[in-house]
């Protein structure tokens, strides 16, 4: 097969190779229909690894057919015009390859794990299903059974039920506001038209990027993907992605659970992934609460006091937009004491310089750890996606460890006065309220 | 909310737990099969070593990416605890990281992270292990924090009482509060009469009040000795240059007492078990726990393929029928985790979809169960049971962090020679084994039935 694949026209606009961090060499090429096609050659294991991200997000649909980005890509492996839903797993399972797929607010996702000898059978059914996903009206019905069951079963999850609360409350009327899922009302009125009208016009070839990461080489990938994907046809270029309109005033929302542990989330916007003070903030937080045992927020409310076994913050750099949250569990009737302590610790981050010693340590973590995220295909095939969602170019890992050394302790205060805000964050509290107000 | 979107630098993955508690034989809804797997001839790639002092030392050079993972793996867990002090080997292995004359509390965290590592601790019913992976050039470092701790460790008693606080957080958090955890829990303790594998690891939150610090100074002279350990090490390295090092940091530990060898059989069960649990949560869930044998008895081969014959992908005979044909549960799993040192059990588990009734889902996998009893499976579903554990174990050794912890879970239930020997007996079952082994260990009497019914909050 390969010498077959070899032999085939090569697309290729736009190639670059970079040596980059340990093993991980990765090249870029524009196939003739638009796909952005990343490759990272890994010899060591006969496997290979793949990481589709399309631009066919929840962002794509209205309030009142939410949840339709996510259907779709739940019934992808449910039918193509070649197979049902059960030869399809049977195919997968028989080699013991794994293809699963999910969807967030900007991008749906397909991963495949597969034996190399296996790849001309998974890049098949990849096609077939990129370009002839059939979505048969009784699986349409059962994903939305599952899917019901699915948005009932996050309540149990006091985790996820204070980030969605957290999420409508900063981001309302905006689909970064919403859950993917959709609600139990809007699920009702997909119907198998919607679905596929969405599928038609989003999973397009010039809005996907795709990684392959493994015992195959650029020219060999490239080839079989002209090959299986001769039929699946470039549609509207991708649009602007666009922050959400309006952010929610800050105020506090108790949610009630009967629960042993307040769920608590404090936060507000954020940057996007491009804003220029990213870097500066990755080190700010990482020494208020990203950096584990090392962080603020740790020493004072777990280490000192014992109040919370997980205590930790972020900022979630999205494209267009962000979050920062700073994210704890404590007994329910330590809850107002965990929110001053974390209140004060976010207004020490503006107040006061950090040490020498903070600064130091926060970007020797992240610049030694930064190899270690790429120790698997997987995490590699990701990895590149991201690079190119983000615009970061592959000579990203190159330029990282110096965007990390030039931040000083002026400018981790400046970036903490500029993107903290500790008298207007958006408090979300999941627990038992009677106990958490002591009433 | 981006469920398909991790961040690139940020997130919470950045963050690490001292603790995980990894609850053994049973993991709700992760559709999965074991990963606990080796080709013959991989385990001929393990270079074992022995100290003086009974330190068994197995290196694994591996230089796909140019880090090092390295950890310490001691053979003690909830397994050594006794009634009335369950969590003693969870509470010692938080207190581990508070300290030695050396390193001051927390030190340890810092020291790896601010060279680049990602370190962590993990207690399970028979192990409790540290590790860090750390670049190449640094990984001493780790090497020689646990060398210190090994036999340094202060268990300060300032730190004593916040742990124990931080600990029933982490009971809260992990248990109380998560409606599978607490369901796992209450029928483990049912499911065992005598053995300690049916007290949780992280402790009874009573059990967690009364422990004291003398407890865990005991329990840590006992155990925590270079004859009771095992270093595993994993990834670039060389190890003409390591060895040196490792004999120069422990070798001059002395050896500790013998630890006394605990020789603990569950009696067989006689009749079926159940049990309920009442708590707030959306949906029920049923899980059945069956006895079985771990990997020592050769029923363990088709005992694992078995389990992912039932449950191992959508085309899985329980995904079919339940998930699919039913529409009766959201997801089911049958986990049969048989690298442990004292016989496991089987566990099926599922959490059912709104308006399915317990009944008739116990029912529907019965069935199941029937079949495989009184019918042999296909050649071709076998054959596809065996791929599967082949190809995951090809995507295992991907991971220079899982193949570490493989070689220590083989080392710690008897020896990591045995990975050598597994895929061999796992392609000798036949369909009259997986047909033989279902008949014998899948029955009514030997099985704990436990159901988690959902109660809604009160108005508050």
């Amino acid at each position: 097969m390969t010498s077959k694949l070899i032999a085939l026209l090569l697309f290729s606009v736009l190639a670059q190779a970079v040596p980059s961090h340990g093993a991980m060499v990765a090249k870029r090429t524009v196939l003739g229909n638009g796909l952005v096609l990343l490759t990272s050659e890994q010899r060591a294991l006969p496997m290979v690894s793949i990481e589709l991200l399309i631009d066919a997000g929840a962002r794509q649909e209205s309030g009142e057919r939410a949840g339709l980005a996510h259907l779709t890509s739940k019934l992808l492996t449910d039918g193509t015009a070649k197979r049902s839903a059960l030869q399809i797993s049977e195919t997968l399972d028989f080699i013991g390859a794994s293809l699963n797929t999910g969807c967030g607010d900007d991008l749906a996702t397909i991963s495949m794990t597969i034996l190399k000898k296996d790849l001309g059978v998974g890049l098949q059914l990849l096609a077939e299903i990129l370009t002839g996903a059939s979505f048969p009206a009784a699986e349409i019905d059962r994903q939305k059974q599952a899917i019901l069951g699915s948005i009932q079963a996050k309540e149990e999850d006091p985790g996820t039920v204070a980030g969605e609360a957290f999420a409508a409350a900063l981001f309302p009327g905006s689909p970064y506001g919403r859950p993917v899922e959709g609600t139990a009302v809007t699920l009702k009125q997909l119907d198998r038209k919607s679905v596929q009208e969405f599928f038609q016009r989003y999973y397009r070839p010039n809005r996907t990027i795709m990684a392959v990461v493994g015992d195959v080489s650029e020219q060999e990938i490239a080839a079989a993907l002209n090959q299986v994907f001769v039929r699946w046809a470039q549609g509207d270029p991708g649009k602007p992605f666009l922050p959400p309109a309006n952010l929610g005033t800050a105020r506090t929302l108790h949610i009630k659970k009967e629960l042993t542990q307040a769920n608590i989330i404090l936060g507000h916007g954020g940057v996007p992934r491009g804003h220029q003070d990213y870097y500066a903030l990755l080190v700010m937080n990482y020494i208020l609460g990203g950096g584990g045992f090392s962080s603020r927020a740790m020493d004072s409310i777990r280490n000192e006091r014992g109040l919370a076994y997980s205590v930790y913050s972020y900022f979630s750099a999205e494209k267009s937009h962000g979050t920062f949250q700073f994210v704890m569990q404590t007994k329910n009737d330590s809850a107002n004491e965990a929110i001053r302590l974390a209140q004060a610790e976010i207004r020490r981050m503006r107040d006061e310089l950090v040490s020498e010693a903070e600064l130091n340590d926060a970007k020797n973590y992240l610049i030694g750890s930064f190899p270690l995220r790429f120790d698997t295909n997987g995490k590699v095939a990701a990895f590149l996606g991201q690079l190119e969602f983000y615009e970061l170019g592959l000579d990203y890992p190159e330029r990282y460890a110096d965007l990390i050394r030039k931040v000083d302790r002026a400018e981790v205060q400046r970036v903490a006065r500029a993107h903290l805000n500790p008298d207007k964050l958006m408090t979300v509290i999941v627990g038992n309220q009677q106990k958490i107000t002591g009433q | 909310m981006s469920a398909a979107q991790s961040d690139l630098d940020f997130g919470v993955s950045s963050f690490s737990l001292v603790t995980m508690i990894w609850p053994r034989r049973f993991q709700l809804l992760i559709v999965t099969f074991s990963l606990f797997l080796f080709a013959p001839g991989y385990a001929a790639q393990v270079q074992e070593f022995i100290l003086d002092n009974g330190l068994k030392v197995l290196l694994l050079e591996d230089h796909k990416s140019p880090a090092v993972t390295f950890q310490v793996w001691y053979r003690v867990g909830g397994r050594n605890e006794k009634d009335g002090k369950s969590g003693l080997a969870h509470f010692l292995e938080h207190m581990i990281f508070k300290g030695t004359p050396t390193t001051g509390p927390e030190e340890y965290s810092r020291i790896i992270a601010k060279n680049g590592g990602r370190s962590n601790a993990f207690t399970s019913s028979d192990m409790t292990v540290y590790f860090a992976t750390m670049s190449r050039d640094k990984i001493h470092l780790q090497l020689e924090l646990e060398a210190d701790r090994m036999t340094h460790a202060l268990l300060g008693e300032k730190y004593f009482e916040p742990e124990k606080l931080v600990i029933q957080e982490e009971r809260r958090l992990r248990t109380e509060d998560n409606p599978g955890s607490a369901l796992y829990e209450i029928a483990a303790s049912v499911a065992y009469t005598i053995h300690p594998y049916r007290r949780p690891v992280v402790g009874w939150m009573q059990d967690i009040l009364s422990l004291t610090r003398q407890d865990l100074v005991d329990f840590y002279k006992l155990y925590y000795a270079p004859n009771n350990a095992v270093i595993v090490m994993v990834g670039d390295f060389s190890t003409a240059e390591v060895l040196p090092r490792i004999r120069a940091a422990y070798g001059k530990i002395p050896r500790g007492a013998e630890p006394p060898k605990l020789t603990l059989v569950e009696p067989p069960q006689r009749g079926e078990k159940r049990i309920v649990l009442k708590k707030e949560a959306e949906l029920p869930l049923l899980m059945m726990f069956y006895h079985a044998p771990n990997l020592h008895n050769p029923d363990s081969f088709a005992l694992d393929l078995l389990s992912v014959l039932l449950a191992g992908g959508k085309s899985s005979r329980l995904y079919q029928e339940l998930v699919y044909r039913k529409r009766s549960v959201r997801g089911i799993d049958a986990d049969y985790s048989n690298v442990s040192i004292d016989a496991t059990g089987f566990a099926i588990s599922a959490q059912l979809l709104p308006g399915a009734e317990l009944a008739s889902v116990e029912r529907q996998i019965e069935s199941q169960l029937d079949k495989v009893k009184s019918e042999l499976v296909h050649q071709r579903e076998l054959q596809k049971a065996k791929n599967q554990i082949e190809a995951a174990f090809i995507f295992a050794q991907d991971s220079i962090f899982g193949q570490a912890m493989k070689i220590g879970y083989y080392e710690m239930v008897g020896d990591w020679r045995l990975v050598d020997s597994y895929l061999a007996n796992m392609r000798k079952v036949t369909r009259e084994d997986l047909r033989r082994v279902a008949q014998k260990y899948l029955q009514q009497d030997n099985r704990t039935v436990g159901t988690l019914i959902p109660t809604k909050a009160k108005a508050q």
